[in-house]
């Protein structure tokens, strides 16, 4: 049971905070290092940028489903939800408390292109924490879920990151990448990518070429309410730390560069996964899309 | 400095290390142990390629050398800036390689990487940022991004970045800030081979990175504010 | 950019039970609120700390409407701006300590 108002609403066009509200049973949610406690980013004030009082990241522990888990969630509204030396201690401190504490889960609703460039040395050691906290997690029998579907989408070291967790959920609307369109515009030109191309960049990193890909899990549709379930499936359906996984996922890995390796863009991609009409994806709703991949998807592990 | 000089001074006591492509790879011997060594050149940047090489290395290590120390050797421009990698899922290659050094750890890998080179930025995450320690030659460059660049990204004037950069590690790119951070452990000078015998008598596998950057003073929040959500109700 | 600090205090508000509450992200023409109980013998205390510079007189009009329409005193509001314009400041001013009321009446 959650909040009937907010549950319906678009998780795309939520803050991090409606989203933790929506998807937590009502009145469940115990912030860690709340706004009132104002632990901010001393760096941004050195550089005359506003500072948010929660440093953009908000960490705690509720319920979902009747199980107790721990959750943050970035906000891409503050500084495109930047990972800064506070920012990212708060992510790695819910992990290290996971360790610690066991909760049924952990779940990171990720909305971020990365690291902070103001703080960004400390920004891409917190990333490199965060990445050996979702791990130390896994290892100790937690099970680490990550959302994406914000506006901001996640990329830079958290891409990385997100990869690390037992599982992703995404909607179409969510992007997941390691360099932004952007910034490879910037780097190699428009050629190579247009990052204006808002279709090109949807067959790149949007939530149904991630899922094809097998790059995420479950697709979906933009409702905090169906992020929730999907949680709720993800918590239940558990972990596989094992070098067992990590070998078969190895292998699929390998059968993607060698199957699609020459393929430049994302139409190819599903053309060769067995879609007589690629362009039609776009128009699928949610559960027709599923529908349809199936058997048609380079499955995840 | 070279990598096959890094090799020589690292393993003195002999070493069987090849180059493919950009990949090098095999093992070394230092004192009483024997290494597997894996790591990148000419400043390569790293694509799903090079991420997977990498992985099936690590791989490797764990399923025909149990509990074998794992050296990684670091010189990067960071991942490969394509529209293709992008499009393959780049982000999962290097989480992929991240695992298996994760798993190389929890089956008591020790493992260790050394920055002879560069490293920036993604390329740095997936391998050497999730060594048990992390090491640095004097001359090596670590880095996100050029403080011109830098400028032109945060609209923060150049010369009030190079100014502040004097009094605070961080953002500027340099070896010494990352050390001040914690995100080296060392800088390795002299006698390398000594450098690594050491590091492999004391090594384990708690990530100490926040602590090192709170006694050295250039990382004084992350570590206490860890400490409050522990503490937290 | 620089960060201008900007301080006000309105006295003889009437004091009325609150939790502490938090609206508004900081982003770009936006802003956030945080309302917290004080005891300030029944005064309203704002701090806003903006990145719009010269614009203090309006917020000061701003706060004083804001503090007309509500009178809620022994409360601390914080105010952190990235441009904001005054429509919205006043909105999310109001989100907030409707947010803060609300929360003290359901509280048990």
């Amino acid at each position: 049971m959650s909040n009937p108002k907010q549950a319906r609403s678009s998780y795309y066009e939520s803050s991090a905070r409606a989203r933790i509200a929506g998807l937590l049973e009502p009145d469940s949610f115990h912030e860690w290092l709340p706004a009132a406690e104002r632990v901010t980013s001393p760096h941004l004030a050195t550089l005359e940028q506003p500072a948010a009082f929660d440093d953009g990241v908000i960490i705690g522990r509720g319920r979902i489903a009747g199980k107790n888990i721990f959750i943050a969630a970035q906000e891409g509204g503050f500084m495109g939800g930047a990972v800064g030396e506070v920012h990212g201690a708060k992510l790695a401190g819910v992990l290290e408390r996971a360790v610690r504490d066991h909760p049924a889960a952990v779940l990171l609703l990720l909305e971020t292109g990365g690291v902070r460039l103001q703080e960004a040395n400390a920004g891409l050691i917190a990333v490199s924490e965060v990445m050996r906290a979702i791990l130390a997690a896994r290892a100790a029998g937690v099970t680490v879920i990550v959302a994406i579907g914000g506006q901001y989408g996640c990329f830079g070291g958290m891409g990385i990151a997100a990869r690390c967790a037992s599982a992703i959920i995404m909607s179409e609307e969510g992007r997941l990448g390691l360099s932004g369109p952007e910034v490879i515009e910037t780097a190699r030109g428009v050629e190579e990518y247009d990052s204006r191309d808002r279709a090109l960049v949807w067959r790149t990193v949007g939530g149904k070429h991630r899922y094809l890909l097998g790059e995420c899990d479950v697709i979906v549709p933009d409702s905090i309410a169906a992020f929730r379930q999907a949680v709720t499936a993800c918590i239940d359906n558990g972990d596989d730390w094992s070098l067992a996984a990590l070998e078969r996922e190895h292998q699929m890995l390998a059968e993607r560069v060698q199957r699609f390796g020459a393929c430049k863009d994302g139409r190819d991609i599903w053309r060769e996964l067995g879609w007589a009409d690629p362009d039609a994806i776009a128009m699928l709703d949610n559960d027709e899309f599923v529908a349809a991949a199936h058997g048609h998807r380079a499955k995840n592990i | 400095m070279e990598w096959k000089s890094v090799v020589e001074k690292i393993f003195p006591d002999g070493h069987e290390v090849e180059q493919t492509g950009n990949l090098i790879r095999g093992y070394g011997r230092c004192g009483p142990h024997t290494a597997a060594v894996i790591g990148t050149t000419d400043h390569t940047d790293v694509g799903v390629e090079l991420a997977l090489a990498m992985a099936a290395a690590v791989i490797n290590v764990i399923r025909d050398h149990p509990a074998r120390p794992i050296v990684f050797l670091v010189d990067t421009s960071g991942q490969r800036l394509r529209h293709r990698d992008e499009l393959l899922g780049l982000n999962g290659y290097m989480a992929h390689l991240a695992k298996c050094v994760e798993m190389a750890r929890r089956r008591g890998h020790p493992i260790i990487s050394l920055v002879y080179e560069q490293a920036l930025s993604g390329g740095f995450l997936a391998n050497g940022m999730m060594a048990d320690v992390c090491a640095a030659l004097p001359e090596a460059e670590i880095r996100v991004m050029g403080l011109a660049a830098m400028a032109r990204v945060t609209r923060i004037g150049e010369e009030r970045l190079t100014e502040l950069s004097k009094s605070s590690p961080v953002f500027a790119p340099g070896a010494k800030n990352y050390l001040l951070m914690g995100g080296l452990d060392a800088l390795w000078e002299g006698d390398l081979s000594l450098c690594l015998s050491a590091v492999l008598k004391n090594i384990d596998n708690t990530d100490h990175r926040r602590s090192l950057g709170y006694e050295r003073g250039g990382r004084m929040l992350a570590y206490p504010v860890v400490q409050r959500v522990l503490a937290s109700a | 950019m620089t960060i201008e600090n900007l301080k006000y205090r309105f006295d003889n508000g009437t004091t009325t039970r609150g939790v502490t509450a938090i609206v508004g992200v900081l982003g770009s023409g936006n802003l956030e609120v945080l309302v917290e109980p004080a005891a300030l013998g029944g005064a309203c205390e704002i701090e806003v700390k903006t990145a719009a510079n010269g614009f203090g007189a309006i917020w000061h009009a701003v706060m004083k409407d804001f503090f007309a329409r509500h009178r809620v005193g022994d409360i601390r509001v914080s105010v952190n701006d990235a441009g904001a314009t005054p429509a919205i400041v006043s909105l999310r001013l109001d989100q907030a300590i409707e947010t803060y009321l609300a929360q003290g009446r359901t509280k048990k």
